[in-house]
Order: C-alpha cells, then structure tokens, then sequence
C-alpha cells in the first residue's frame, strides 16, 4: 500500500490492492475503457469483504431478536460462553462508553439492544469463536426472556390516540415540527393553490396507491475483518458505501479516536442504498477489540435481510385534475412512508417524494404532504431512487388515468405537460439545465418494436421459453395477451436540503521507472458502479499520461462522500479533476522553472498535458512529462464542492433544495397470461439524458441495471412482513425473488447527451433515474394487455386473475 | 475428519474438516481460494458454482466429504482448464489427472496486481470486453457456467444462453452485457475455428 503510513496493526494476507492500468490506448473521458479492476474479478482474485483473512482470526456472529417489539426481561449468557471454541459474548452491558446509538443523521439505532427490541432482527448479543458454526451454536444457546409489546405497523396504528411510542424519548431535531411522536419527518410542498385551481380543471381523477417494500439484494453479503491495533486501535476492512460516515459513527461507541479506528474499503458485492447504514462493522470492532484477535463477521443471506436497511414501502393518495385540452390544472397528494423502527435516512426520504411528488411536469398548484413513519417493521432507508420511485411509480399511474379520461395518447398527454429548461419545480427552484423530458418520450417511443407474438410467429410452433410460465410449459399462447406502456421519470443528483456534498481527491504525479505515472486516492466506495474506470479516464485526460494507479479508498484520505444518490462520478469525479487541474499547475510550474529560458511558449502560450507530454495549444511539444518531474513529485490533496443547496422551508417546502435532476423514460412490452396471470416482459426498451457519457459502456450498464431493478418491483420483489406479528417471512432468496436472466427482456438504451453546464464535463447523474421508470412502464404495459386497474406493486397472479 | 480431492489440478487435504462444512466452506477458508462467492449459500444464486467431475454444482450444497477423491474446478482453474481443453487435454479431470502432472501444476503469476497480462478463459476475457462486470460478485460463478455452456455448445441461442445461466442471479448488470459477453466469446470461438480450418 504505497503512500499511506504504516499501519498500527497487522495487514491481512488477504487485502485490498493498488489497481494499476495501462493499456495502449488513450482510454480518457468518453471512452469505453474496461474496468481496472476487471482482471482480479474474473480470476477470483478480487479481495471482497467477505474474503478478508487473517492469520489465527475468529468468526463473530450476532444474535438477533425473534420478536417485533418487547421488552427484554433477562439475557443469560453464561452456557454460551462456557462453550469450547467461545472467546467472547458481548451484549448492551458490554459496551465501552456511554454512546451506545448510532444513525446517518438520527442516533436512535442501539448498538445491541437495550430494554427492548423495536423491530425483527433487531441485534441483541455478539458471540466470538474459533468456527462460524461454533459461534452460531454458542449463540443458539444464549437465553432471553422477552415480554411483548403492542405494535405499530402502520399509519393508523402509530398514530391512533394512546399509540404506543416507538421512540418515547426523542429528542432529534425534528420532533418539534411533526405531528406525532411516531411520524420521523413531516414535509408540505405548497404551492400556488390547488383548491382554487381545482375549479379550472374539465376532469379530476384520483388514486390510491401501495409500493410493497424493495430489498437492495446486494450480492455481496454484509462482512468484514476487524484487526485490534498494538496502539489500542483497530484497523477495519469492510464493504460500504461511504468509509468516513462509518467512521463518524462507529468512533464513539469504541470509545477511540477517529484516528485509531483505521478503515480501507475491502470489495464491495454491489451496494444500492443497503451499506449506507452500519451494519456489523461496529460489532466486528467490538469483538476484535475485546478478545484482542482479528474478527471476521460474515452474514448468510437470511441475515443480510436483516442486517439491512430496505426500501420504503409506501401508500400514496393522488388528485389530478386537468383540461380538456389536455393541460394539468393542479395536484393533490399524500406520501405516507413506512420508515420501521429506526430513521435511517427517512428524513432525506420523505423531502425526495415530496419535493419530486409531481414529477417531470409542469404543474403550479401543488398540495403536497409526505411523512415517513416509526413502525415496529423493518427500518428502512436507502434504495436506488430513494423516495423518488415511490412518487414516480404513483404519478406515472395517474398521467395514464388522466390521458385515459380525456380520450388522449399516453405519451403526447405526457409531453404537453412535460418540464423543460426553464421550468420552476414546486419548490420554486428554476430547472436551469437541460430537462428533455418530451425528447425522451419521443426516444423511446420511436424505438423500434419487438416483433408481435414471436412465439406464434416463428414457424415452427411457439418456444415456450419466450412465453409467459416459460420452460413450465403452462400454455402455449392460449390467453395470452400483449400491452405496451410508457413513463417518465425525474430523480435528484446528489444530496439535497442544504447538505455539505462534498468530496475529496489526492492526487500525485511522478516518474517511476522513466515513465510518468498518476496515483489517485480517495475515499470512494468503489461498489460496482465503475468509479475506479472514471477515475482513471479523468486522470488520463487531465494529466495526459497512460499509466494511473487507483490506491484502495480508505480514511487516509479525506471523506469522499457516499456512493449514492447517482452523485459519485459528479463529486468525487469532479474532485479527481479539479485535483489533476491543481497537479497540472504545479507540473507547469516545474516545467517553466527548468526550461522556461528554451522557449517562449512556457510563458505565452496555453499549455497542455497530452501523451505524456508538455504541448501547447497549437501541439507544439515543449518537454516530456519524464524530463520536467524526473526527481521531482506533485502531491496534491484538496476538497471540491459543487454548488450549495438549501434547505426546504418546513411549512411551504419551498428552497433551491437540489444540485440537478435526472431523466429516464422507458417503454415496457409484456405478455401476460390472463388465465394464470403470469407476465412475460418481452423488452423495456430506455432512452435516457446522461449530460454526457463518461464512459459509455459502464453508462449502459447502469441503465440496464437499474432497469432491472425496477422490473423486479414490479411483477415479483416484496420483502413480506406479516402485519400480526410484524415478522418478515421471507427473508430468502428463495421467498424473495430477483429477477434472473430469464425474466429480464432485452433492454435497448438510447442515451441522449446534452450537457449540464454547471456539472463536471457536463454530465449527470445516472444510476437512479433508470430504477424510477422502468416500474410504473411495465405496470402500464400490464394495465395495457388486460385492462386491470393495478395499483399495487409487486403485481401478483392473484391480481391479474381476481383469484 | 480429512478430505483428499484435486482442486485446479492440484491434490488437496483438508484437515479437521467439521462434517457439516460445505465444499465452498473448505475452498474458500480451508484452502485459500476465495474466487466461489458466498452470496447465498442455499444454492438459490449461482455464486459458488464450480464444476465438480466437469458438472457445475453449487459448491454450497456439497458437503465436504463428498468431493473426497474427486476433481474441483473453480474460477481460479478456469483459465488454465479452457486452455487445456483448447489444447485437446483432458481438461475436466474426469479422464484422471495424473498425481504427478497434478504435482507439477503451479499457478501462474500475474505481472501486476490486477493480474494485467494474466492468461484468460475466453469466457472471462469476454466478460470484461463486454462489460458484463460491475460488482462481480457474481461474476465467477457465471464464468463457471458459461464456460460450460460454451463447452457444450458452442453457438447456442439467447434462448440456450438464458436457460444455462438461469440459476445465476447478478443484481448489478441486468443480464444484457452477460448475454453480450457469452455471444461474443462464442462467436471468437467460432472466428478461432474457422481460422484453424483455412
């Protein structure tokens, strides 16, 4: 690990790497250059989180709550630890300080539980062994008595009189403005005034919508290695999405210094929103720190549908009205967000559906409430559109209600009322970048079609692979129908209201073996996103050299703010450059000191770093990269902003509260079995305004990936929480369906690149927009083939068959 | 108890093997081959899938003991079991390796930690051409089931390519560069066989 300190602790033998590329060709912004990292990932030889080894390290595991909400009467720990193997059970009385919560913006989530558990799962004792398994039967054996509580599991529940307090002691920054104890935030979005425009409107429809709770899936599970230091510290190789929010967190319960708890991001199995909270780092460092070995937690996939934070399911009350000519008069709605037992990221939830509740349209007179609930359900938070796909999925439903009642087109209903530059939001901020909103609904309805019926059309008989039931041989085209729907949807860059959105980049510049080289180092989380390619390409165009070494993201460096939100490439992007522009300086200025006398251009002339040379403008070489640095290095590390946001104001929700916007439209093709009531989407076809395209390639990935998401939403993902009890039920991969390669349809992208003139090389935020359409079109496309109303996610045979 | 099997070419023991421990258990924590992925582990994902006798098993579902005397092929193995295979060897181990080929067999080294340079299945040279790796968790079990699709037929349909990789879940991708990626490495082995035939 060249460049950083020597650590306090010993290095496991199986640990991050330098990611050095090459390669012959340019490989610069724009280009389609390959992963640095795709090499060591399909040999195996990538170091993932749950990878981690040590020399003589234990295995933790965490007990967890069977129960929704109780209190804990007892815990006996004593026969579990007794057993052989056993090194360490910790539990609430462990702990080493008085800070004993942890959260992203709330500190209301236990370390362990103490007094009660709010929530199924919930971790309540930590076990330490020598096997996995022999943690896991020590951990069986560990006894707690439990008296249960009433539960909260919903609106009504939560806030009929007398409820029961999930939190009876808050004390955040939000309790003064919310209704209830039990609502986390409360935000109106108000707006000229809908009840007078009301009144203009020829039709009025309304609706009534349910979003089942989404889980991330990340590949990957939750895991990683603690190391103690011989310095009291702890050295902390884990897979997140954001090394120094961790660290913010996890610093106090320990009782150390930030600088004793040393991170480094281990490789990331996919993220989604799901690592933006702690999930067994704390634990690992507990253990680690108490048996005074290295600990290694790894969650099996029914534990990693605990151990995170899912997405929000949600009820959505909607009221449009409109014209005759076809112009939307106003809107009505209510958001209500089932945030579970702890908040999360609830807050920044609840001003994304809002403050994104009318989507991409122009509309003036808005009413708009949204509000994210404390339940005993699974907390929830973060998910790859986070609140923005809640609105799109229920917006999307209405445009194509209302168009139905005015006896319009769906796609030109659309484009009437669809934003452009120009247009002020219903937070009264003015859209000041490109919004082709009509543009991509054009795209993508001009696409051309998949073939009607392949399988009565292809000569031979149908293959009932491409059918609906697939290789269950369940019908042979005999009631099945096809449909085609369309949406649009808008989605935030970056994080909103005010929030210091920052990110940091060091770079440094040298000769190493009479080439050039640039070495990069940040704190991003490289989750499969590609950031590593991009800031490789960045490097490469700023600098003009071909050699870049991207160094393992650690808090060595400064904070690089989350891989989330679609603003990664935007804000640690634009720090790697601003950091090269600051390098290219400075290599400029050691060129003109040594052989500024030879030629005047150094003093006159723009001057430019291009294939490992000093050129200016005109391409006239000056010096080679090797001759000006030869024993000289350039070490730069600095801080980049984009531009500042604002909060929104409580009452009206008005505020420049957003750094940019996104913009997927996507069209959905299905066949739907109305007898059994499967669907087969046959193509989802996006188009898509990406400012510009860094990388095309990782570009169409993205988008073809988020799509995907958005599919599983829409006919098969449901995190199933039993309203009784409030247990999940099928915390599996074999009750929790993700689409496979069967059940996703070819997905052409068109991406449409017009720039955003305050963004890094124009571009703009992409992983999230996608996620946002792709549902509501193919609920559309359903509604298309078998005239339902649906108003549900997932939809389910059962719906389509009024079983 | 102990386990005696050929991983990669390799005669392997495992010692103090526990009986409950699964195949991918003991390659990733008892033998130091982390390349099957733990996503799972209840053979829903596809992430541990290796060939075992040349068949692609879920390496989850495989208690230890079973693989005792057998022939593990694992991500790690694959670029040197397609080279094999391409050389008209007896690539799946389950002709016999012999102990003192098996003996002889090292890894190579790679000339950079991000194994630049490294020797490639075609299969896994396409994945990263395609783009068909984004977090690449799930990556070396496909590998492992592509090349084995590949293996069987070697111009098969999108139909053929969804119907072998449907027991492989990836959450990142959306599939289309993985479809991507096994076309083009069927049609490079194409390319490569006409070349052998002019």
């Amino acid at each position: 690990m060249t460049g950083t300190p020597p650590r306090a602790a010993t290095a496991p033998d199986r640990a991050p790497t330098n990611l050095t590329q090459g390669g012959k060709t340019k490989a610069g912004i724009g280009e389609s250059t390959l992963r640095p990292d795709g090499t060591l990932k399909v040999t195996g030889e990538f170091a993932y989180s749950s990878d981690m080894w040590h020399e003589d390290m234990l295995w933790g595991f965490t007990l967890r709550s069977t129960v929704a909400h109780a209190e804990i009467v007892s815990i006996d720990t004593a026969e579990a630890l007794a057993t052989p193997g056993v090194y360490s059970v910790l539990t609430y009385d462990d702990l080493p300080t008085d800070v004993k919560n942890y959260g992203l913006e709330i500190q209301d989530t236990p370390v362990l539980a103490h007094g009660k558990v709010r929530h199924h799962g919930e971790p309540v004792a930590l076990v330490a062994a020598d096997h996995p398994e022999t943690a896991r039967r020590a951990a069986a054996k560990i006894r707690i008595e439990y008296a249960e509580l009433p539960l909260v599991t919903d609106e009504a529940t939560a806030t009929a009189e007398g409820a029961p307090l999930v939190h009876e002691h808050r004390t955040d920054h939000h309790i003064g403005h919310v209704p209830h104890p039990n609502i986390v935030h409360r935000q109106p979005i108000i707006r000229g005034n809908a009840a007078e425009a009301a009144k203009k409107a020829d039709v009025i429809v309304s609706g009534e919508y349910v979003f089942g709770m989404q889980d991330q899936a990340f590949l990957g599970p939750e895991s990683g290695l603690a190391v103690p230091g011989e310095d009291g510290g702890v050295d902390l190789y884990v897979a997140t999405q954001w090394l120094h929010s961790d660290l913010r967190q996890i610093a106090p319960v320990l009782g150390l210094p930030e600088e004793k708890v040393r991170m480094t991001l281990s490789g990331v199995g996919g993220a989604f929103g799901g690592r933006e909270d702690l999930s067994m780092q704390i634990h690992a460092c507990l253990l680690a720190l108490r048996t005074g070995k290295p600990v290694k937690i790894v969650y099996n996939r029914f534990e990693s549908f605990f151990g995170h934070v899912h997405r929000h399911p949600a009820k959505l009350w909607y009221e449009h009205g409109a014209t005759k000519d076809g112009k939307l008069t106003h809107l009505k709605c209510r958001i209500v967000l089932d945030g579970g037992a702890y908040a999360s990221a609830s807050p920044a939830v609840v001003g994304n559906a809002s403050s994104l509740a009318v989507g991409p349209y122009v509309v003036d007179d808005v009413d708009i409430e949204a509000i994210a609930l404390y339940s005993n359900n699974p907390p929830c938070g973060a998910m790859r559109g986070f609140g923005a796909v809640q609105a799109c999925f229920a917006y999307e439903a209405q445009m194509d209600k209302v168009a139905k009642k005015l006896g319009m087109d769906p796609v030109e209903f659309r484009q009437l009322n669809a934003m452009e530059q120009g247009t002020i939001m219903p937070t009264g901020q003015p859209v000041d970048s490109p919004a082709p909103v009509a543009e991509l609904l054009r795209r993508v309805k001009a696409m051309p079609l998949p073939p009607e019926q392949q399988w009565l059309t292809a000569g031979a008989g149908a293959d009932v692979r491409a059918l609906p039931g697939g290789l269950s041989n369940t019908t042979h085209g005999e009631g099945v129908v096809r449909g085609v729907g369309y949406a649009v949807g808008i989605k935030n860059v970056g994080f909103s209201e005010g929030f210091d959105d920052y990110s940091t980049a060091r770079v440094r510049m040298e000769v190493v073996g009479g080439e050039p080289v640039a070495t990069v180092h940040t704190a991003m989380a490289e989750v499969g996103q590609g950031g590593v390619t991009v800031h490789a390409q960045i490097a490469r165009t700023e600098l003009g050299v071909q050699q870049v070494t991207i160094q393992p993201a650690d808090t060595q460096v400064g904070s690089a703010g989350s891989t989330s939100a679609s603003r990664q490439t935007y804000v640690t992007g634009g720090a790697v450059k601003n950091t090269c522009e600051h390098v290219r300086e400075q290599v400029l200025g050691i060129g003109r000191r040594k052989f500024g006398t030879y030629h005047p251009a150094w003093a006159t002339a723009e001057l430019l770093l291009e294939g490992g040379k000093v050129v200016t403008d005109g391409g006239e070489v000056l010096a080679t990269l090797a001759d000006v640095l030869e024993g000289e290095a350039v070490d730069l590390e600095l801080e980049w902003r984009h531009r500042p946001t604002e909060p929104l104001d409580l009452r009206t929700g008005q505020g420049n509260g957003h750094v940019q916007y996104s913009f997927a439209a996507h069209r959905a093709v299905v066949e739907v079995d109305t007898e059994l009531g499967l669907v087969k989407v046959i193509e989802l076809a996006c188009a898509q305004d990406v400012g510009k395209a860094l990388n095309p390639l990782s570009v169409v990935g993205q988008i073809q990936g988020g799509t995907t998401q958005g599919l599983g939403v829409a006919v098969m993902e449901e995190i199933i929480v039993d309203p009784k009890t409030a247990k999940v039920k099928n915390p599996s991969f074999t009750d929790y369906l993700i689409p496979t390669i069967l059940d996703t349809p070819t997905i052409p992208v068109d991406v449409l690149e017009l720039a955003d003139e305050h963004a890094p090389y124009g571009l703009r935020g992409i992983g999230e927009a996608p996620t946002l359409s792709s549902t509501p079109a193919v609920l559309a496309a359903i509604r298309d083939a078998t005239g339902l109303e649906l108003n549900k996610t997932p939809v389910r045979p059962e719906h389509l068959t009024g079983t | 108890m102990r386990v005696t099997f050929t991983v990669n070419g390799r005669r392997q023991e495992a010692d103090d093997v526990w009986e409950g421990e699964s195949l991918l258990y003991v390659l990733r924590e008892r033998m130091g081959l982390p390349g099957s992925k733990n996503a799972c582990e209840q053979g829903e994902c596809g992430s541990c899938t290796v060939r075992l006798d040349g068949v692609p098993v879920c390496s989850c579902l495989v208690a230890a003991g079973q693989v005792e005397g057998r022939d593990v092929v694992t991500v790690e193995g694959l670029a040197d079991f397609a080279r094999q295979r391409a050389e008209g060897g007896c690539a799946s181990g389950v002709c016999g390796t012999g102990l003192d080929e098996a003996q002889q067999w090292q890894a190579r080294p790679t000339d950079s930690q991000t194994g630049e340079h490294a020797e490639l299945a075609p299969i896994q040279q396409a994945f990263i051409d395609a783009g068909a790796v984004q977090c690449g968790f799930c990556t070396p079990g496909l590998l492992v089931a592509a090349d084995e699709l590949l293996e069987r037929n070697d111009s098969p349909s999108d139909a053929d390519i969804r119907e072998a990789l449907s027991g492989n879940l990836c959450r990142c991708t959306g599939y289309e560069k993985i479809l991507d990626a096994v076309r083009l490495a069927a049609a490079r082995g194409e390319q490569h066989t006409a070349g052998q035939g002019a």
